[in-house]
This record gives structure tokens, C-alpha cells and sequence, in this order.
């Protein structure tokens, strides 16, 4: 089953890796929508760092919403998601492989970028810190979340719209504990223990839950 | 899942010219709708071991869908269809070990080349074949030399090889086949029809539409026609 695991995660990031435009829109989208922010409001200190978890957060759920549409499009478009139900492997596994996958290509990037963008808004030591590690938890969140969107609207047309209100409601736990983890460091450093916890614990959650969604939605959308 | 595990739970996967074991294909009472429209009802037929069963109609008849109901990728309005007794919905992975599939659409990515799809095709189908396998495959299928290139810039009917290239490695009892010889040159044709015969010669099934003639040297044909009455219904 691991195996199965490795090797949908290998297909995918090969897959991306010849094709490495979709990887870099998605990552400079992040970049400059979080970066139109200070050019709009103004170079002010305190007002940037008071805006600044949220804007980071809010560049994130739409950085990932793009992405989504591509995370079963291409393989549904060319006949190897129907194959993929066929074979004796669980779906769900695959499933979490192609997750796995996508946010490596288009999550992970996204933390690594961040203080670059923290600095833009005079978020440093360690507010950044607590960014990272918070985005870290929470764009799995929404790569497993979007998943189940992603299927569901797999091959509607005018899909991109629907999934995005379908979606977007459902990020809204992550952005609210996301970025208030950072707002609350810039206070007290102490008080953001429960925020990660409750990242940690929607992760877990989207984690135990996601893959068999998304399979059973796959079903529905290949039929 | 390690690869001796693989070696030693299937067997019979190793070496895909051995006889399989015997199996049939049961289909009782078998409706299905697409939309409003009704495109066949109360079918039933029966497919075993070393038969073939050619599945004919006119455009729009309902083949392909038939097709994708018998291997589970859809669910049918109502009726039953059984793998060896048992029905295929509570088969499960059972029923999909046994089965490939080939449609209109060839399962390939382009942005991997012929060896890289059917090593990823391979694996996931549980099959242990070795890369000496693989292009051993892809050279009978006629595509000796082009195992190392993306599937991208290959043409139409080479992009079909690659996607036939995995009959030559699956172990599957049951092969269901829609249209597979659209795209191919005579050649390939003549080679397909080969492998057509070898699957039933031992002891397997096949289950295809194709608008041309399908002869065996052994093995039964069965056929079955959809959209005989002519006219739809609507349901």
C-alpha cells in the first residue's frame, strides 16, 4: 500500500517537473498578491504588521484555490484516473498521494517563501517563526480540504467558480486560527500554543477524512 | 508492499503466458440510463473462460457505456453483473486484479515516456514485471526505440501502442476492450488480433466492440447486438 503511495507521489512530482510553469504561477501569484498590499495601503509600520497575518493567510487560500483545479483535471482529461479506479489499489491511497504531491508542488513553496513576504510587513523573529510553522500545518489543510472540491466538480463546467464557493467556506477555520496565531505572537508568545493545536488537530482531522471524501467523490464524477 | 510479496501472492502474474484459471462473466437483468434516455434493458448474457464475446451496434447504441459498466467504472440503473458468482460491486479490488481495461481515452501522460507509463501502470495493477519487461513489451509492440521519449511527441496510433504495450504485461483474466484497433496501422492490427486469440487460447475472456471482423483459430465468439429495435428508448 506504501508502495502505492510512493509511487502516485513519484508520477505526480515527475509529472510537475516537466511541466514546471504550473508550480511557479502558483507561487508567484502568492508572491504578488501579498505583495500588492503594502503598495495599496502605504508604507506604514504599525499598519502592516497588523494586517499582515491575514493578508499572508488570505494570498494562501488563494494561491492553493488555483491550484486545485489541475489536481485531477489532467488525469481525468487523459483517461489514467479512470484506470486508476481499476487497478486493485485503494483509491483513497492514490487519492492521498496525489494530495501528497500537490502540496509538496504547491504548498511547501508557499511556507518557504514567506519571509520574504514577512518582511514586507515588518514581521520578523520570531512572528515570522510562528508564520511558518503555521502555514506549515495549515496549507496541508487545504490541499486535503480542496481535494474533495476538486473531485466533486471534476469535469462541470464552469467547474473553477463552483469549487472556489465550495471551498473557500470551508478554509475559513484555518485562515481564522492561522493567521490569529500570528497576531497573537506579536503579543504574547505564549498564547499561541492553542492555536496551533487546533491547526494540528484540523489537519489530523482533514487527514483521516479527506482521502476516503475525495475517493467516493471521484467515483461519482468518472461515472 | 515489498516486491517479493508481490512475486509470491501472484503468481500466475509472473508469466502472463500461463493458462489462467477458469472464470466467467454473468450479466442478468442489466439496465442503464444515460440522462432521460434508456439505452438498454433486461440484458442478459453470459461470457466464460477461452469465449470472446464481440459486442456490436450502431453509433449510440450504448457499447461504450455497456463496456464501462461491466467493469465498474459506472453504476448500472439496475440488474446484476457477476465475476465468478460473486457481484463485482462486493469484489472489490478482487474484481478489479482481474479486469483491464482499454478505452477511447489511452490512459497514457504525455509528460512520461512509454516506459515510465507502463512502470507506473504496472505497479499499480500489482503486476511484478522488471524493466527488461517493459521493454521487451514496447519493442513487440512495435515502439523499439521510442521507449525513452515522452508519449507527447509521438503520433496517434504510436500513443495507442503504448496503451496496447500493457496487454503484454498484465496477468488479467478478463480483458474489455472498446475499439482497439481505431488508430492502428495493419500491422499492429494483425499483432492485436494475435493477442486477442493468445488471451483466449488461454483460458481468458475478452469482451470488445470493434465495426470490423474478428476471427479465433480457437476459443468460441459470442456476440451480442445493442440497438437492434432500432429506435431508442426513452425511458
Amino acid at each position: 500500500m506504501f508502495r502505492t503511495f510512493l509511487v502516485i507521489l513519484r508520477r505526480d512530482i515527475t509529472l510537475a517537473m516537466r511541466r514546471r510553469t504550473d508550480v511557479l504561477t502558483t507561487l508567484f501569484f502568492f508572491v504578488i498578491v501579498a505583495s500588492l498590499f503594502p503598495l495599496g495601503v502605504g508604507s506604514e509600520k504599525e499598519m502592516l504588521r497588523f494586517l499582515g497575518p491575514g493578508v499572508v493567510w488570505v494570498a494562501a487560500l488563494l494561491a492553493s484555490m488555483l491550484a486545485l483545479e489541475r489536481l485531477f483535471a489532467s488525469d481525468h482529461a487523459d483517461g489514467t484516473l479512470e484506470q486508476m479506479m481499476l487497478t486493485p489499489q485503494p483509491l483513497s491511497v492514490l487519492v492521498l498521494g496525489k494530495i501528497c504531491a500537490h502540496w509538496l508542488l504547491t504548498g511547501l513553496p508557499l511556507v518557504l517563501v514567506a519571509p520574504l513576504i514577512g518582511l514586507q510587513y515588518h514581521l520578523d523573529g520570531m512572528p515570522l517563526a510562528v508564520m511558518m510553522l503555521a502555514l506549515l500545518i495549515g496549507t496541508p489543510v487545504l490541499s486535503l480540504i480542496g481535494a474533495i472540491g476538486a473531485a466533486l466538480t471534476l469535469g462541470l463546467r464552469g467547474g473553477g467558480i463552483l469549487l472556489s464557493l465550495l471551498v473557500l467556506p470551508l478554509y475559513i477555520p484555518v485562515l481564522v486560527y492561522g493567521s490569529g496565531a500570528v497576531a497573537v505572537s506579536t503579543i504574547d508568545l505564549a498564547d499561541v500554543q492553542p492555536f496551533m493545536a487546533l491547526l494540528g488537530a484540523f489537519l489530523v482531522l482533514a487527514l483521516a477524512f479527506s482521502p476516503l471524501a475525495t475517493a467516493a467523490a471521484l467515483r461519482i464524477s468518472v461515472e | 508492499m515489498s516486491l517479493a510479496e508481490d512475486v509470491t501472492t501472484a503468481p500466475q502474474q509472473t508469466a502472463p503466458s500461463a493458462p489462467h484459471l477458469p472464470a466467467r462473466l454473468e450479466v442478468e437483468g442489466l439496465e442503464v440510463q444515460r440522462g432521460d434516455r434508456r439505452l438498454f434493458s433486461n440484458l442478459d448474457f453470459m461470457v466464460a473462460s477461452g469465449e470472446l464475446l464481440h459486442v456490436r451496434g450502431p453509433n449510440g447504441s450504448g457499447k461504450t457505456t455497456l463496456l464501462r459498466a461491466l467493469c465498474g467504472l459506472l453504476l448500472p440503473q439496475a440488474g446484476e453483473i457477476r465475476w465468478n458468482g460473486e457481484v463485482i460491486r462486493r469484489l472489490g479490488e478482487e474484481f478489479t486484479r482481474d479486469v483491464i481495461y482499454l478505452g477511447h481515452l489511452n490512459g497514457i501522460k504525455h509528460d512520461l515516456t512509454g516506459a515510465e507509463n507502463l512502470r507506473v501502470a504496472a505497479i499499480l495493477d500489482g503486476d511484478a514485471v522488471d524493466d527488461a519487461a517493459i521493454w521487451g513489451a514496447l519493442s513487440r509492440i512495435g515502439l523499439g526505440g521510442f521507449e525513452d521519449l515522452p508519449t507527447s511527441v509521438l503520433s496517434q496510433g504510436q500513443k495507442k501502442r503504448v496503451a496496447l504495450a500493457r496487454l503484454l504485461l498484465t496477468g488479467a483474466r478478463l480483458w474489455i476492450l472498446d475499439e482497439p484497433f481505431v488508430a492502428l496501422d495493419v500491422k499492429a492490427v494483425g499483432l492485436l488480433e494475435s493477442l486477442i486469440v493468445a488471451q483466449v487460447a488461454r483460458g481468458g475472456v475478452v469482451i470488445m466492440t470493434t465495426h470490423q471482423e474478428v476471427a479465433l483459430t480457437s476459443g468460441t465468439i459470442r456476440t451480442l447486438d445493442l440497438g437492434v429495435a432500432g429506435q431508442p428508448q426513452r425511458g
